[in-house]
């Protein structure tokens, strides 16, 4: 218990670092030097110490949207197992609760943005919510392939019974859960191809654009809740991709953290070297995702 | 017993009496109102009574009527289904007193309040009766009572068309329960219930049967494609009737379903295939047509064809689970599916009531001309919120923890061995994909409705709705939470329900009840810590700020400097790319009159939604049939004589069959 807990404060305070080095990763490739790694820290200590600009036109819904956002994250971090090791809080099924509280999270910034009676901000919440009505079916067809294969019911269970031996015999199932899980990675976390968290055009933006009006606290709460749903989603992905258990606490965790990075970098890379999809285009890579996990499915069905 | 009795006596009684003090409007909603919250508090008690492990209780007199005896029993499964009919029933009542106070002098009430009384009545005999005639008869009343209601605003063209395309659609689904008794009754002397000895039946009676069941019930229910007249009667109804006939009415075809299936005994494999079908097709395409929709009440209604859905994919994994013999994954199913019921009595009223009161303020249902009602209207703005996220499947809320079991139950069956396993995997994507659309649509009618600036003069208008009317929606939102942070003891009394809606054992369900419902426990506690954290943090952002100079400012918008009310995103531009994405099922019809010259005057853009099987297979069918019966036009002259010349001959030739 204890050790779920220290792994649970090593996320809460780790999260934040993979960012930096996603965004150190982009300015390699393009040649820059780029900002610190730490520099979602020192924007999160800036804006903690600001005060806040708050529109006329919303009420409590505006500030209630990063409150329960990332309180909903919080509580969906919990049931995240820590590479082999346990999340605090696991049981039957709470891969159900988990990703509904990511949808509750996505219910209250999408409301938010309403809130603000922008027009912009109302096509950023319009958008998220199509991109979320595809991904979601994705990711359950996912981890229910992740069920069917390891025969558990829940994450912690899931991803501790995994080994390279499953690999060896499910290869192609695990290899399509993994790519369809990384799809819906990308579009959670509106991540190129399917949203770039760097553009200024508004036009085209779709996570960015619905917090425009929020400032100061809310807004660190939105830029701190975002790199936690980075850090859980990152590790349903890592933990499949690298299965190794060596048997104690200590190595395992150093293990997961140092895959952790190297996904932050893919991550990175995959911002580098692809251009954003047409929006019209992403709802196609999404059902992608939905292909990669039926198929996953019926080859475990077979 | 008694109280029961004496219950459904205080309902016709109160009913009458309002239509006798139809000329005094007060007294007539006084009598009318009261008259439901007593009776149904007092029925509330036997029902409580027998679900808590009480005896089931039993009364029946003989009758003269050929087949027919009033034979009414209260077992735990007509208690279960009692609960909302009764708590619905009683606030119904409450916030229609207050609703209909509008129309005082205007039409008389008493009519409206007999109907209601009815209506609750009816439902009442419905889940009680044990015998085909009392049932049939009691249905028949809950849908004339429901048809009057209904048209109760007839002077308009909108009502009156509604209330035929309801009555229609209500005796076809009729016609086929009448056929389902006759089969039923063959060789018996008497249409009781406990008579029916059918599993020694051939398995092609018993799918003759099952399929006049899902037809003739799932008319009532709102199975697509025989969901066309939800979301015309809906709209047209007053909103406490519509909250009530979407709320429990349309339930009494799912309990139907449930009640004469369990006298089935084993069931075929393709009957948990095929309410999985129809669960699926209900569910998405509701939600979808729901995201098409202006009218929040039609959209509403749409929302009830959505959730029938999940109450039949509920369903079909416990029938699934029943044909696999996988009781755990049975129970789940039916725990779900069943718990769904109440579930969405409570959101789907609170949120008809919410509308009502929309509606009853500024003027119009139009959800593109609302907006920034919450702060105009702060209680029914966050109970409508709570409703909006319960029905959208979100924890902490109840809508939650009935879908969970359902969840839950299918990845169980998924990965148990046997062909049960494609179909729940169809569950567990289709559950998603409704989610995802339930929730953007409730995004999209709080986010437009209450959020932003007013769009329209009508939305500047609105108020908040007197206490007669924000009591019953705190209640229900109240009902919401109350169930979503209580599941392990909501499902606790499913326990006497789920024998006789499965037909296992109680010991078997006892085996396995605890395994099912035991993540319960973590989700209402990880609930309670996202309730506690949330304000936490909401402390925290509050002493941060305290001190500190917040600004007040306009909507930055990227420094858009003079934003205008209609410049906010509307309910239909928010849903675009959904309808569009799914534009293959909605077919959703565009007009556009675009700008054109360069000083271009005025520009005009409409889209409509009409419902493709309204469209494609009921005009056309209803179309012909009426051209095939219009060549029998000759034989009706309207004269009385020649009328009654038809009766004689009818009665002369039954006579010589029956001396034959």
């Amino acid at each position: 218990m204890i050790a779920a807990w220290l792994n649970f404060l090593i996320v809460l305070f780790a999260a934040p670092f993979l960012l930096g080095i996603v965004n150190r990763t982009k300015a390699f490739f393009a040649g820059r030097r780029g900002p610190p790694l730490l520099q979602l820290y020192y924007d999160l200590a800036k804006l903690l110490r600001k005060s806040a600009v708050i529109s006329r036109t919303t009420g409590f819904i505006f500030w209630l949207g990063p409150v329960a956002g990332l309180a909903a994250v919080f509580c969906a971090a919990m049931m995240v197992p820590f590479g082999n090791a346990r999340a605090l809080v696991a049981f039957n099924g709470d891969l159900i609760l988990f990703a509904y509280l990511l949808g509750l999270m996505r219910f209250f910034t999408v409301i938010a943005a309403l809130d603000t009676g922008s027009a912009f901000e109302g096509m950023g919440a319009s958008r998220e919510v199509q991109f979320a009505v595809l991904a979601e079916p994705a990711l359950f067809l996912g981890l229910a392939a992740l069920t069917l294969q390891t025969g558990h019911f829940s994450l912690s269970d899931i991803y501790a019974s995994l080994t390279w031996e499953t690999w060896g015999k499910a290869g192609p199932t695990l290899a399509l859960i993994a790519a369809a899980l990384l799809i819906v990675f990308l579009a959670e976390n509106c991540r190129v191809p399917v949203d770039d968290p760097k553009t200024h055009l508004e036009l085209t933006m779709i996570h960015e654009v619905m917090v425009l009006d929020h400032s100061g606290p809310d807004f660190a709460a939105i830029l701190y809740s975002a790199a936690l749903k980075f850090w859980i989603l990152g590790m349903l992905i890592v933990r499949l991709a690298v299965p190794v258990t060596l048997g104690h606490p200590l190595p395992d965790g150093i293990l997961f953290l140092s895959s952790m990075v190297v996904l932050a970098v893919l991550i990175g890379i995959i911002e580098s070297v692809m251009a954003r999809l047409r929006l019209t285009k992403v709802p196609q890579l999404l059902i992608v995702a939905i292909a990669f996990s039926i198929l996953a499915l019926i080859l475990e069905m077979r | 017993m008694n109280l029961i009795l004496l219950s459904l006596g205080l309902l016709c009684l109160s009913g009458f009496a309002a239509l006798v003090t139809s000329a005094s409007p007060r007294w007539t909603s006084r009598l009318g109102s009261w008259g439901v919250i007593l009776s149904c508090v007092i029925g509330l008690v036997p029902a409580v009574k027998v679900l808590g492990d009480g005896p089931a209780q039993f009364f029946k007199i003989p009758w003269g009527i050929p087949l027919g005896s009033f034979d009414i029993a209260l077992d735990a499964l007509s208690a279960f289904f009692l609960l909302p009919v009764f708590v619905l029933s009683a606030l119904a009542a409450l916030y229609g007193q207050t609703y209909m106070a509008a129309w005082a002098g205007k039409k008389p009430l008493g009519p409206v309040w007999l109907f209601f009384n009815l209506l609750v009545a009816s439902m009442v005999v419905v889940t009680l009766s044990r015998n085909g005639i009392l049932f049939l008869m009691a249905w028949e009343i809950m849908t004339l009572a429901s048809f009057f209601l209904v048209t109760f605003e007839d002077e308009r063209a909108g009502s009156r068309r509604a209330g035929w395309i309801y009555l229609v659609a209500a005796h076809i689904g009729t016609a086929f329960l009448l056929a389902l008794f006759v089969m039923l009754s063959h060789g018996n002397p008497s249409l009781d219930f406990d008579r029916f000895n059918l599993p020694a039946m051939p398995e092609y009676v018993k799918g003759i049967l099952l399929i006049l069941a899902v037809i003739g019930f799932g008319t009532k229910a709102g199975f697509i494609p025989l969901h066309v007249w939800l979301p015309e009667a809906h709209p047209a109804a007053p909103s406490h009737v519509s909250s009530l006939m979407s709320g429990v009415m349309i339930k009494m075809g799912i309990y139907g379903l449930v009640r004469m299936v369990s006298y089935l005994g084993v069931l075929p494999v393709w009957w948990g295939w095929l309410l999985i079908g129809i669960g699926l097709s209900s569910g998405i395409l509701g939600v979808l047509f729901a995201l098409a929709q202006h009218d929040l009440k039609r959209l509403l209604a749409y929302h009830s064809v959505e959730n029938i859905g999940i109450i039949a994919l509920g369903l079909g994994v416990g029938y699934l689970g029943l044909a696999y013999q996988l009781p755990l994954v049975a129970v789940l199913g039916f725990a779900g599916g069943l718990l769904h019921v109440i579930n969405h009595a409570l959101f789907k009223g609170l949120l008809f009531f919410g509308a009502g009161a929309v509606a009853h303020v500024t003027g119009t249902r139009e959800i593109d001309s609302l907006g920034g009602c919450l702060k105009r209207m702060p209680w029914t703005g966050v109970t409508f919120l709570i409703g909006a996220a319960a029905i959208a499947g979100l924890p902490p809320l109840n809508g939650f923890v009935s879908e969970f079991l359902i969840y839950f139950g299918a990845f169980r069956g998924a990965s148990s061995d046997g062909s049960q396993a494609l179909a729940m995997l169809a569950v567990i994507g289709g559950l998603a994909l409704i989610g995802g659309l339930a929730s953007a649509c409730f995004a999209k009618a709080f986010g437009i409705i209450f959020l932003g600036e007013p769009r329209t003069d009508h939305a500047r208008a609105a108020h908040e709705v007197p206490y007669g009317m924000r009591i019953p929606m705190a209640l229900l939102a109240a009902g919401c939470v109350g169930v979503g942070l209580g599941a392990p003891l909501a499902v606790k009394i499913l326990i006497q329900v789920l024998p006789v809606a499965t037909g296992l054992s109680l010991p078997v369900i006892r085996g396995v009840f605890p395994e099912a419902v035991h993540p319960l426990n973590f989700i209402v506690l990880l609930s309670a810590v996202l309730i506690a954290l949330a304000f936490f943090i909401f402390l925290l952002r509050h002493a941060m700020l305290t001190g500190r100079h917040v600004q007040k400012a306009g909507t930055w918008d990227c420094g858009y400097a003079k934003p205008g009310a209609r410049m906010q995103y509307t309910a239909s531009s928010f849903a675009d790319p959904l309808t569009g994405f799914f534009g293959f099922f909605l077919r959703t019809r565009r007009h556009l009159d675009a700008p054109s010259g360069f000083f271009p005057k005025e520009a005009a853009f409409e889209t409509k939604t009409p419902d493709i099987f309204m469209e494609n297979l009921h005009r056309p069918a209803v179309e012909k049939i009426y051209a095939g019966l219009s060549k029998l036009r000759w034989f009706q002259h309207g004269r009385l004589q020649l009328y009654i010349l038809y009766i004689v001959i009818t009665l002369l030739a039954l006579l010589v069959w029956k001396m034959r």
